[in-house]
């Protein structure tokens, strides 16, 4: 039981979510990123939420967004946010406070 | 035929939004733009954020028009709670959906940038707000702390720059505050994007008193007023006045105002001064103006007019109590509502800020008169020129209203004709000058009027006399040696009683005197009338002797002629 949970905290370590507007080329492509990092450094650990604000405008206050796309990092706290497209994968993950998995 | 001339279609004027700010909309005739942003800039603790949100709760609550402010500095509820003390109730306009306060956090440490991004979330954010509850204006403060969230200016620049332009599509009317920088409006040029209306705020001291100043730096196809305009904050907001009137147009008045001094009436063409006309009374020290200027008010009072005074050296109740002392009744008018009196240092506030506050107290009161005792101590607060601006911009607006107004002034100096009285001499209607004479070890009183406009006015002095009943004015006694006043005055009065009594008496010696005379002249002419009647009776006795002689000589030779005749009668007849 206690090790139920604790592999379920495991799995779930990291919860993102990220902020998009709509398919624009920068959100595309700063899921993409997201995709592939957390692929490559975090298998099994992580959660992604897009949310999309063109769909649910009223989202934006709870997290205080205002750049698009936003990545937000609600697990572990401190909240931590990384704005843009993701394309510079060290500071992505400095951000995140994520360890490289050594290749 | 006449070419029939087509109606022109009206010229479209720039539509404006009406703030609700008192002054403001009549600085800037109207509001601002309607559906454009404005920038107000200014630098820390100038009102910006006061400012733009009474811009939003004015347009909620008496416009009918929602809006939203997006608070960059503050969170929200610590803006409700700073302007709870204005009246503003936050809690209540968000509830009725007429008011939407969106906070946005930015924390430099919480937020990492990497490659291409733009501020479409703020956006959707904004233009959630302002669906949400359909608003027509919207305030951002302060936009400018975005610069110090994000790392890219370029970006944010470009970002702005669409922000202003999505502003203008949803047809808001939008307020934009920013902090003032060294040499331009705003610390990040925002005025390069907001470029249809700017205001500057500005909060100066000087000599160690604030002044809050409004100028519109520009707005963008309208006329607006250009000067620096006080403005004060307080429980009621913000009131910015325009308080200079250029044009000298103000209706004027026939209508007489007595004095309550029926003496100093007979002065002034014996009815009084002219509704709405400016009056100054100047003096040294001790030399009655209070007393003066609370006369006039208790005159105003007991016809029913409203009169408020501004006393600026005693507490009002201080004032009641010493014109008590002369039968002055202030306090049952106080009692009744019809005067209002108002007590401030003058270091209170910036000599502007007086100046808004006279007005603001003015334009809540309504009064038909209006005192300020004295105006000698407003320099304490600004200069002398500064003084008589601030006197001319309020003598402007009274006589706009048709509002008496009665300054009192302390002459420092002795020589009182080189004394200009802040200046305001050659604008005051009339100007009544009380003065101390000094002789015979005494101190009087003395009262002329310098000038009074537009009407026929005494070049006498007059003494000033202050009684148990009230205020009077005494002429003077002018005798061989000049002037006399007071004790002088009276002695000579004494002197000329005297001289009277004495005369009188004098004057029934005389008669008696002359009775006297005229008797003994009159037996004197009954015994010359005897003689004289004597003297005739002799002279008449020998004129009758005469005739009876005449008559018997002629007899006598008539007889003699006849006996002859007979004798001789053969020689008549013979002939």
């Amino acid at each position: 039981m206690a090790k139920a949970s604790r592999t379920k905290k495991e799995e779930v370590k990291y919860e993102l979510r990220l902020y998009i507007a709509g398919n624009t080329p920068k959100s595309v492509a700063a899921l993409n990123n997201l995709k592939k990092y957390c692929e490559e450094h975090l298998k099994d650990q992580y959660k992604i939420e897009v949310i999309d604000l063109l769909v649910h405008p009223q989202l934006a206050e709870g997290d205080q967004i205002l750049a698009i796309p936003t990545l937000v990092r609600k697990v572990p706290v401190p909240i931590r946010k990384i704005i843009g497209d993701l394309s510079n994968e060290e500071k992505v993950l400095v951000g995140l406070n994520i360890r490289p998995v050594k290749q | 035929m006449p070419p029939i001339r087509k109606k022109q279609p009206p010229i479209k004027l720039l539509p404006k939004t009406l703030t609700g700010i008192t002054g403001l909309d009549e600085i800037t005739s109207g509001g601002l733009p309607a559906g454009r942003p404005t920038l107000i800039c200014g630098a820390a603790g100038s009102g910006k954020t006061l400012f733009s949100l009474e811009f939003i709760v004015r347009g909620a609550t008496e416009f009918g028009e929602p809006g939203v402010f997006m608070a960059f500095e503050e969170k929200a509820d610590e803006l409700t709670m700073n302007v709870a003390s204005l009246g503003f109730d936050l809690n209540k306009l968000q509830k009725d959906k007429l008011v939407k306060i969106d906070h946005v956090h930015i924390d430099r440490s919480e937020i990492e940038e990497t490659g291409e991004y733009d501020l479409d979330g703020l956006f959707i954010r904004l233009g959630y707000a302002i669906d949400s509850i359909g608003a027509k204006r919207v305030v951002l403060d302060t936009i400018e702390n975005l610069f110090s969230g994000f790392d890219n200016q370029a970006i944010l620049r470009a970002e702005l720059r669409r922000l202003f332009g999505f502003l203008k599509e949803k047809g808001v009317t939008a307020i934009i505050t920013g902090e003032k920088g060294d040499g331009s409006l705003t610390r990040q040029g925002l005025e390069e994007y907001v470029s249809d209306c700017v205001i500057l705020l500005d909060h100066r001291v000087t000599n160690q008193i604030s002044t809050r100043l409004l100028r519109i730096v520009k707005y963008r196809g309208s006329v607006h007023g250009t000067n620096e305009y006080p403005f004060l904050i307080d429980e009621e907001g913000i009131s910015v006045l325009p308080v200079t009137s250029l044009l000298l147009e103000s209706e004027i008045s026939q209508d007489r105002l007595s004095s309550g001094i029926v003496s100093l009436d007979n002065m002034l063409g014996g009815k009084g001064f002219y509704r709405g006309s400016s009056i100054l009374v100047s003096g040294t020290a001790g030399t009655g103006k209070t007393s003066l200027a609370a006369s006039f008010a208790n005159e105003c009072c007991k016809k029913n007019e409203r009169c408020i005074y501004f006393a600026f050296e005693e507490s009002p109740k201080q004032i009641i109590r010493n014109m008590q002392s002369i039968g002055i009744d202030l306090k049952s008018h106080v009692d009744k509502g019809l005067l209002e009196m108002h007590a401030s240092r003058p270091t209170l506030h910036g000599l502007e800020m007086h100046l808004v506050a006279i007005h603001k107290k003015i334009k809540k009161f309504k009064p038909r008169a209006v005192i300020l005792d004295p105006i000698t101590n407003l320099v304490t607060v600004g200069s002398v020129s500064e003084v008589k601006s601030m006197l001319i911009r309020l003598i402007d607006y009274l006589q706009a209203e048709q509002i008496t107004v009665m300054f009192t002034a302390l002459t420092l100096n002795t020589i009182i004709n080189e004394q200009t009285d802040e200046g305001v001499s050659s604008l005051v209607d009339a100007w009544l000058l009380v003065r101390d004479i000094e002789s015979n070890g005494e101190r009087n009183r003395g009262m002329y009027i310098m000038k009074s406009r537009g009407m026929k006015h005494s070049n006498q002095v007059r003494e000033f006399v202050i009684t148990d009943e009230g205020l009077d004015l005494v002429d003077v006694y002018l005798g061989d040696s000049g002037v006399l006043i007071g004790s002088a005055r009276e002695a000579q009065q004494l002197i000329e009683a005297t001289g009277q009594v004495l005369r009188t008496h004098a004057l029934t010696r005389k008669d008696i005197e002359i009775k006297r005379k005229r008797s003994v002249l009159e037996s004197k002419i009954a015994s010359l009338q005897e003689e004289f009647e004597s003297v005739q009776d002799q002279l008449n006795k020998s004129y009758i002797e005469e005739d009876l002689k005449k008559e018997i000589m002629e007899k006598n030779r008539t007889e003699m002629i006849d006996k002859r005749h007979t004798k001789n009668s053969g020689n008549g007849k013979g002939k």
